[in-house]
């Protein structure tokens, strides 16, 4: 057994870390995240230069990592800083792409990893809540190609995405695994209307109406009717970015509360001499522990038969749920009233850190998948 | 034993809730009851509505124009009131500074200030937390100099909420640096718009004003608005805190926010059936009610002690401690009912005649905020690690 990262994502890791340590501070970020994107164009140029955005994807599609591990080092380097830029969304989308998309299709990531064209996944819709064979928008076919008819939600950075991977149904009901299908469309597209907004923890986000929207045969990834599977792939790559981005806020929220009961004095000593609080940082610090191991487990298994992945992902994400929400309420908690604060840090990675259970299924919704996964893996 | 209430208590109830359906606009309770902004003027609307009928004062003494309800009265009135969303009262002059006054303070205050709480001229808030005293509160380094006849008061206070509205301020202020802490501490009355005194915002992690910083450079006090004798304050700081043990649990807006959850549960769909059904989303709820109703119970019990004399104990920081916590797990599945939903936030949704549609259900946007927001309920009034250090002095004679 070997638990140390390679050399080179040992490098990566470091520089990720530096680049948002010393040109993304908090103030910064916050400044970002209120302007019209909700990210910097000039970050995300610079990010690309860095390989950050490259660093997501395999060498079959122009990248230079994307392996589970390749994924894990870079969000958690993200998570610290709090990046708003669009790397969730480019993940999920581009792999969608690369692991089923068509060479003309896979030519377009090479563009996102340059930084120069932005991918967001458009599958959520009003009533779809985490289940995505619940997904009901039609697309239903016309001549050589289909028509897109629906609606859209909280679909991150699909306010200023240049292209949207869309999942729609080309038959079936709501509920059906089968007849889902995925389409990569202009954002511009005619019968497209979006209505971008920011979310609690300062992201961005948009509701998408597609009103007869005309896509060609050849915008379809992969199968006819088969795209669950496909958006299976690319929605447990989020889950993973978003578990390492949590592992990454948990630990910044960890240090400064350690921090804050280092220096903060009451009663004549720093509250950190009180046992009653040790204890509780004590608590956190295990989590994170047992955070960054399911991490690995689910990053090593990316690979892996889908049951089998999936089970990993749920348990990570499931963990991170329960972790996140111990980390982001205890640290408001020990820090008092300045945790209640905008102006001090700690309430950003503990808004971050509960919105993730809203991201791709919560805590509830992956324990269901766990126990219904545990007769299902192999042996 | 006899778990229900008196007749005379059911009369009363029903007197209270007919008051709330036809005094309490529909305005004000349509914005509590959906989470959007209340405006000063909403606030001193309902304030004067109760004063009209004479029930603001209902805790007070009838010596001092008050109606001396008793501790279940006043937790019915509180019930009922936040189960029909009428807005909080602002407690400081009415229920925290009133009461000090009233033991405390000379005649000639008692007749100046109390009429002024009633009418709404004066808006208290209250000057007691600073920058290096929060849970140590006694440590607290605001200074007040005699001069003549005058104190000068240089310091700050911290946390002071709704500051923003108030014209007046009472402070616990450092006169004394001999002997213990707790007797250097004198209750001073300063009016906020002496010059030196200074209001700043402190922005809450949902981007809200409530709270503030309060400055003092050289502020000029008259001494006839010291409260009772010099360094004597911490002893009428803590009278307050014993004295206070209604609504201390938050009963009701546990009432309100429950079922608020369990609409928003039945509308939420999680393939395709209600998520009240779902059965782990129904049994987070289901725990969460068990507890409020014990909650419920032991509050009754409590005030039923009170009223029938007996000594304040730990109670009231047991009270504290699980009333947050219940509301904040409200919030929390609240939240979490939302599923997606939670994440979308517009600040100018919260206004009322924001007239864009809402972003998912028309309840969702203020939601989060709220879980957030409610974060400061095991923070302020004492920290819930300071009730559980009450609680272990008072019961495990270590």
């Amino acid at each position: 057994m070997d638990f140390q990262h390679t050399e080179d994502r040992r490098m990566l890791a470091d520089m990720a870390g530096r680049y948002v340590r010393e040109q993304y501070a908090i103030e910064d970020r916050h400044k970002i995240a209120a302007g019209e994107n909700g990210y910097s164009k000039e970050k995300w140029a610079e990010f690309a230069e860095l390989g950050l955005i490259g660093a997501l994807f395999g060498e079959e599609v122009g990248g230079f990592g994307g392996a589970g591990f390749d994924i894990a080092v870079v969000f958690e380097e993200l998570g610290k800083g709090l990046v708003v830029e669009p790397f969730l969304a480019n993940l999920i989308a581009g792999k969608a792409i690369s692991v089923a998309g068509s060479d003309q299709q896979k030519a377009m990531l090479e563009s996102v990893i340059g930084g120069e064209t932005t991918l967001a996944l458009a599958y959520g819709e009003p009533t779809t809540r985490y289940s995505l064979n619940q997904i009901a928008m039609g697309g239903s076919t016309i001549g050589n190609g289909y028509v897109l008819n629906g609606h859209k939600s909280v679909v991150l950075n699909g306010d200023s995405a240049d292209h949207l991977v869309v999942a729609a149904r080309t038959s079936g009901t709501a509920g059906d695994d089968s007849g889902l299908s995925l389409f990569l469309i202009d954002a511009n597209s005619e019968g497209i209307s979006r209505r971008g907004f920011g979310t609690n923890d300062g992201y961005k986000a948009a509701e998408i109406m597609f009103s007869k929207v005309e896509v060609s045969q050849d915008a379809l990834i992969g199968t006819e009717g088969e795209g669950l599977s496909i958006l299976e792939t690319a929605i447990g790559w989020g889950i993973l970015a978003v578990c390492a981005e949590a592992l990454g806020a948990m630990q910044v929220a960890s240090d400064q509360t350690l921090d804050y009961l280092k220096t903060r004095k009451q009663f004549g000593v720093p509250i950190g001499k009180f046992q009653a609080l040790q204890h509780r940082l004590v608590d956190m610090l295990i989590e994170i522990e047992q955070v960054r191991s399911a991490l690995i487990n689910a990053a090593g298994h990316m690979d892996a038969p889908a049951n089998e992945r999936d089970w990993h992902l749920s348990s990570l994400k499931n963990l991170v749920g329960r972790a996140g929400k111990l980390i982001g309420e205890e640290s408001i908690q020990m820090h008092g009233g300045i945790g209640m604060t905008f102006e001090y840090s700690v309430a950003h990675f503990a808004k971050r850190l509960i919105m993730i259970d809203h991201l791709f299924g919560d805590t509830d919704h992956h324990l269901k998948k766990i126990i219904d996964l545990s007769g299902k893996r192999a042996a | 034993m006899d778990l229900n209430y008196t007749d005379e208590e059911v009369a009363f109830r029903d007197e209270v809730r007919a008051f709330l359906k036809a005094e309490l606009p529909k305005r004000i309770s349509d914005k509590v009851l959906k989470s959007l902004r209340l405006t000063k003027e909403d606030m001193e609307e309902w304030h004067a509505i109760l004063n009209r009928k004479g029930w603001l004062a209902h805790a007070w003494p009838k010596a001092f124009g008050g109606l001396e309800w008793d501790a279940v009265e006043r937790n019915i009135f509180d019930e009922e009131c936040a189960v029909a969303g009428a807005p909080r009262l602002v407690p400081f002059g009415l229920n925290m500074l009133a009461p000090v006054l009233m033991a405390f303070g000379s005649t000639e205050q008692q007749q100046h200030y109390l009429p002024r709480i009633l009418d709404g001229t004066d808006w208290w808030c209250q000057g007691y937390s600073e920058p290096g005293s929060g849970s140590d509160l006694a440590s607290l380094k605001t200074k007040a100099v005699r001069e003549g006849d005058h104190y000068i008061v240089n310091g700050q206070k911290t946390w002071t909420t709704l500051g923003q509205h108030a014209n007046m301020i009472f402070c616990l202020v450092r006169t004394s640096s001999e002997g213990k802490q707790q007797e250097g501490i004198s209750f001073l009355l300063i009016d906020m718009d002496t010059p030196g005194v200074e209001v700043r915002p402190i922005l809450l992690l949902n981007g809200e004003h409530e709270v503030n910083e309060v400055f003092f450079d050289n502020v000029k006090v008259p001494v006839e608005n010291l409260v009772g004798e010099e360094n004597k304050g911490w002893t009428y700081a803590k009278f307050l805190l014993l004295h206070e043990r209604t609504g201390i649990a938050g009963v009701g807006f546990s009432m309100a926010g429950l079922d608020h959850l369990k609409e928003i549960a039945k509308d939420q769909k999680v393939d395709g059936k209600p998520l009240i059904e779902d059965p782990y989303f129904a049994a987070r709820m289901a725990e969460v009610e068990v507890d409020l109703a014990a909650m419920r119970t032991t509050n009754l019990r409590v005030l039923q002690a009170a009223k029938d004399g007996a000594a304040a104990g730990p109670e009231s920081s047991m009270l504290k401690i699980k009333g947050t916590v219940i509301r904040q797990t409200i919030n929390d599945l609240t939240r979490r009912a939302l599923g997606p939903f939670a994440l979308p936030f517009s600040s100018e949704a919260l206004d009322v005649g924001y007239n864009e549609d809402p972003i998912g259900p028309e309840y969702a946007n203020p939601v989060t905020g709220d879980y957030f927001n409610n974060r400061k309920l095991s923070i302020f009034g004492g920290s819930n690690e300071i009730q559980k250090n009450i609680i272990t002095k008072v019961t495990m004679g270590l």
